[in-house]
């Protein structure tokens, strides 16, 4: 028996806690990697500043972790008890990867709360980084195991169905399905790719308020060239998923593409509005979706008309993936452009309109994870499990759902607000000038 | 040994550990906050935040190992609790991100100091209430099966007896526990004035904690008398606990040894929690839910436990580190010199 309004409530819900959840979580996951390698060339090239950069970032990093593990816990607890019959039905069959995401954790952790507290406690910084290596590769690792269990609601594979009862089942195969080389890369370059944009826009916001320090100039330049790399690396991954997606849930990427009509030599349709089963004001891009799907312009492409009716998806995630799509882009781009500025010395990058060009890039990336993930998410219904389980099938059945939404909401907004003032706080007083000469002071006067 | 009793005890032993770290960690927020209206903060603040700062995040891995390990070894009780706990483990949840984000934001940041340390103390005591509603359920009787899936009857769950002595419980046993370790831990840091204070609150909280865990005894009698039966044959497990109980009493009365005090008191509430444990077995919520009907295929289980001793090989050294750098470490514990980033 299906409770609709529960279901209702629940898919809500969920959309809302991961939706707050990705904002942190990709912060998780990305900035360690970065803090690390400031770290790294701080001692390679032996200058205090990038040193700075990485004990700045890190401080930061904190509040955002600590939200990150708090809404972490929510979608946890959440996911039994708003979609408990898919929990037991999974939990047969995906529960290792699940499992191994909290060992990342734990072992992220406690290796945060040690490096966090022997600050000055060691004279040696490749301590600092030793320790930092645990860090970024358990935030990477739960990265990856969780978005395995993702793959594997979209190409759930490694067991049997007999009789209405699961066998056979192999946790391995389970874990490596093919959804899952390419979303695990994509979602790692991209939270590389974000955190590296977040990082760039806070350095360029500091440059447009005033503060001529070399150091902000150190920290646009490394985090625009790490934002180049993974958006070209983003960019890639994008295009295998592309092909993943033509090969086994086309009508995710025909619905996606607004392609209603299988054939060959499929156009890419950019933009666009809809209005009942018309696309109006949008740009045909001849042979692309075809190239995107299989490589090639002649490839045939399936379109909706093949779906079941009730099995396509809401035709608005078009517009989710042009805007992942498009922000990517104009992200390559400006990375792009920065660097080669700097390398041919052309002046504009100093100018303030770039500058705020390079202050929106953070947003625009997290608002391209947010769109990105609503995208895939919404693009599998009407299955959580494709073609196994539907979502009606699988919520709760209980009442109320309705009240833990509006207590859910309450509590999110309260983080969100929060952790915006304690951040900006955090560093308003505490500029990198005031930084740099209190621990000159401190040097110079021994230990305190 | 079958998988089963394997993967419930694997399970069980993460629980405990919660409940011992956790403890700690919500009884210190509670003596915190409690010191703040009384005047007394001055002394308990600084040594309550060098403990707790480098290992608040590792205390919420514990709960979160425990839950999803349930579900990978017990998918069904996804089903039967998961359905029936909506409400109750909503509320812990939102208890628990107010409490966990805002310590980072008031320690790290710069926090409302005074309204954070108020709800980080309350909070701290509403959580072990709001989750200790589980072990209640699992004593049956509060939930019925319909053809749509179970439901939990709020109304005789909140007018028995058995749900308040419970709760009073884990919030004595919260205070209880963390008082004696924190005496230690002021010892330890050789602050005698934070010393005293927490032994105080130890000797308090120790009575109402045995008084109510004995009461529980009796009340389960009429409320579910299989495992009545199964707690009186397991008498002596519970003595022993009784016996580790005095122990630390007479410790912490006589100011001696108070490392061992807090040994004993872990050992106690070990055989207090195994004796209920086994128990409870093969129940996981009386009467629907066994641990064999639950439990997961084969495979996944073996795979479940390779994973776990792979794991445990990678925390266990890692846990010793921590340990070692902060808990055992004289010169962190007294406050000498600044490390923080």
């Amino acid at each position: 028996m299906v409770n609709e309004e529960a279901v209702f409530f629940s898919r809500i819900l969920t959309e809302l806690t991961l939706s707050v959840h990705i904002i942190f979580a990709t912060i998780g996951v990305g900035v360690p990697l970065i803090i690390m390698i400031a770290q790294w060339v701080g001692i390679k090239k032996q200058d205090e500043h990038y040193i700075l950069l990485a004990r700045r970032w890190t401080r930061g990093f904190i509040i955002t972790v600590a939200v990150g593990v708090v809404t972490g816990t929510a979608i946890g607890l959440q996911l039994s008890l708003l979609w408990p019959n898919f929990m037991e039905l999974a939990g047969n069959v995906i529960a290792l990867p699940l499992f191994m995401e909290t060992f990342a954790f734990f072992f992220e952790a406690i290796f945060l709360g040690i490096y966090l507290y022997t600050w000055d406690r060691f004279e040696n910084q490749r301590k600092h980084l030793l320790l930092l290596l645990p860090v970024a590769i358990g935030a990477s690792f739960s990265a990856i195991f969780i978005t395995i269990v993702n793959a594997f609601m979209n190409a759930p594979q490694g067991f049997d169905i007999v009789e209405g009862e699961l066998v056979n089942i192999q946790p391995l195969l389970a874990m490596f399905n093919p959804a899952m080389p390419t979303k695990v890369a994509h979602v790692l370059t991209t939270a590389y790719m974000t955190s590296a944009f977040v990082l760039a826009s806070i350095a360029a916001f500091r440059m447009l308020k005033g503060s001529k320090h070399e150091y902000h100039k150190k920290a646009l330049f490394l985090t625009m060239k790490l934002g180049l790399v993974f958006s070209l690396a983003s960019a890639i991954i994008g295009d295998f998923s592309g092909k993943y997606l033509a090969e086994y849930q086309p009508e995710k990427l025909a619905a996606a593409e607004w392609h209603f009509d299988t054939k060959s030599e499929a156009p890419l349709v950019l933009y666009g509005v809809l209005s009942e089963e018309e696309v109006k004001y949008s740009l045909n891009i001849p042979y692309a979706l075809s190239i995107l799907a299989f490589g090639f312009p002649s490839a045939e492409v399936i379109g909706l008309d093949q779906i079941p009716e009730d099995e396509i998806p809401p035709l608005y995630i078009h517009y989710l993936f042009d805007l992942m799509i498009t922000i990517g882009i104009l992200l390559t781009i400006l990375s792009g452009v920065y660097l080669l500025a700097i390398w041919k010395k052309w002046n504009f990058i100093l100018t303030k309109w770039f500058r705020w060009m390079v202050v929106l890039g953070g947003p625009l990336a997290m608002i391209a994870i947010e769109v990105g993930w609503w995208f895939t998410e919404v693009g599998r219904q009407p299955w959580i499990l494709y073609q196994l389980l539907r979502t009606n099938d699988a919520a709760t059945t209980t009442q109320h759902v309705d009240k833990m939404l509006y207590a859910f909401s309450g509590l999110y907004v309260v983080l969100t607000i929060s952790s915006i003032i304690v951040l900006s706080q955090m560093f308003r007083k505490n500029t990198v000038e005031q930084e740099l000469s209190d621990r000159a002071l401190e040097k110079a006067g021994g230990s305190v | 040994m079958t998988l089963q009793v394997i993967g419930i005890s694997v399970l069980w032993l993460f629980l405990f550990g919660y409940v011992i770290v956790a403890s700690i960690d919500f009884g210190a927020g509670f003596f915190n906050a409690y010191s703040t209206l009384t005047r007394k903060q001055h002394i308990l603040t600084k040594l309550i935040q060098r403990y707790l700062s480098p290992v608040w995040e590792v205390t919420n891995v514990f709960l979160v190992f425990f839950f999803v390990g349930m579900i990978g070894f017990f998918p069904k009780t996804a089903f039967y609790y998961g359905t029936t706990l909506l409400i109750p483990v909503s509320l812990a949840i939102i208890l628990i991100a107010i409490r966990g984000s805002y310590y980072a934001f008031a320690t790290y940041g710069k926090g409302q100091k005074n309204t954070y340390t108020m709800l980080y103390g309350l909070t701290g005591l509403f959580i072990p209430a709001s989750l200790s509603i589980v072990l209640t359920i699992s004593e049956g009787g509060f939930v019925t099966m319909k053809s749509s899936g179970p439901i939990l009857n709020y109304v005789d769950l909140f007018t028995s007896p058995l749900t308040w002595s419970i709760v009073i419980l884990s919030l004595s046993a919260v205070l209880y526990i963390s008082a004696v370790f924190l005496t230690w831990y002021a010892y330890y840091a050789q602050d005698h004035k934070a010393t005293e204070l927490f032994r105080r609150y130890a000797l308090v909280s120790a009575l109402p904690t045995i008084v109510t865990a004995s009461g529980i005894i009796i009340e389960l009698r009429s409320h579910n008398s299989i495992h009545f039966e199964n707690l009186l044959d397991l008498w002596w497990i519970f003595g022993l606990s009784f016996f580790l109980f005095i122990g630390t009493v007479i410790l912490l009365w006589k100011r001696k040894a108070f490392g061992l005090a807090f040994g004993l008191l872990v050992g106690q509430f070990f055989l207090a929690f195994l004796g209920y444990g086994v128990s409870h077995y093969p129940y996981l919520m009386y009467p629907y839910l066994t641990m064999y009907d639950s439990f997961t295929n084969d495979t996944m289980a073996i795979a479940l436990i390779i994973a776990f001793v792979a794991g445990l090989g990678l925390l266990i050294p890692s846990l010793y580190l921590l340990l070692k750098l902060f808990l055992f470490n004289k010169e962190y514990v007294q406050g000498k010199g600044n490390n923080h980033v």
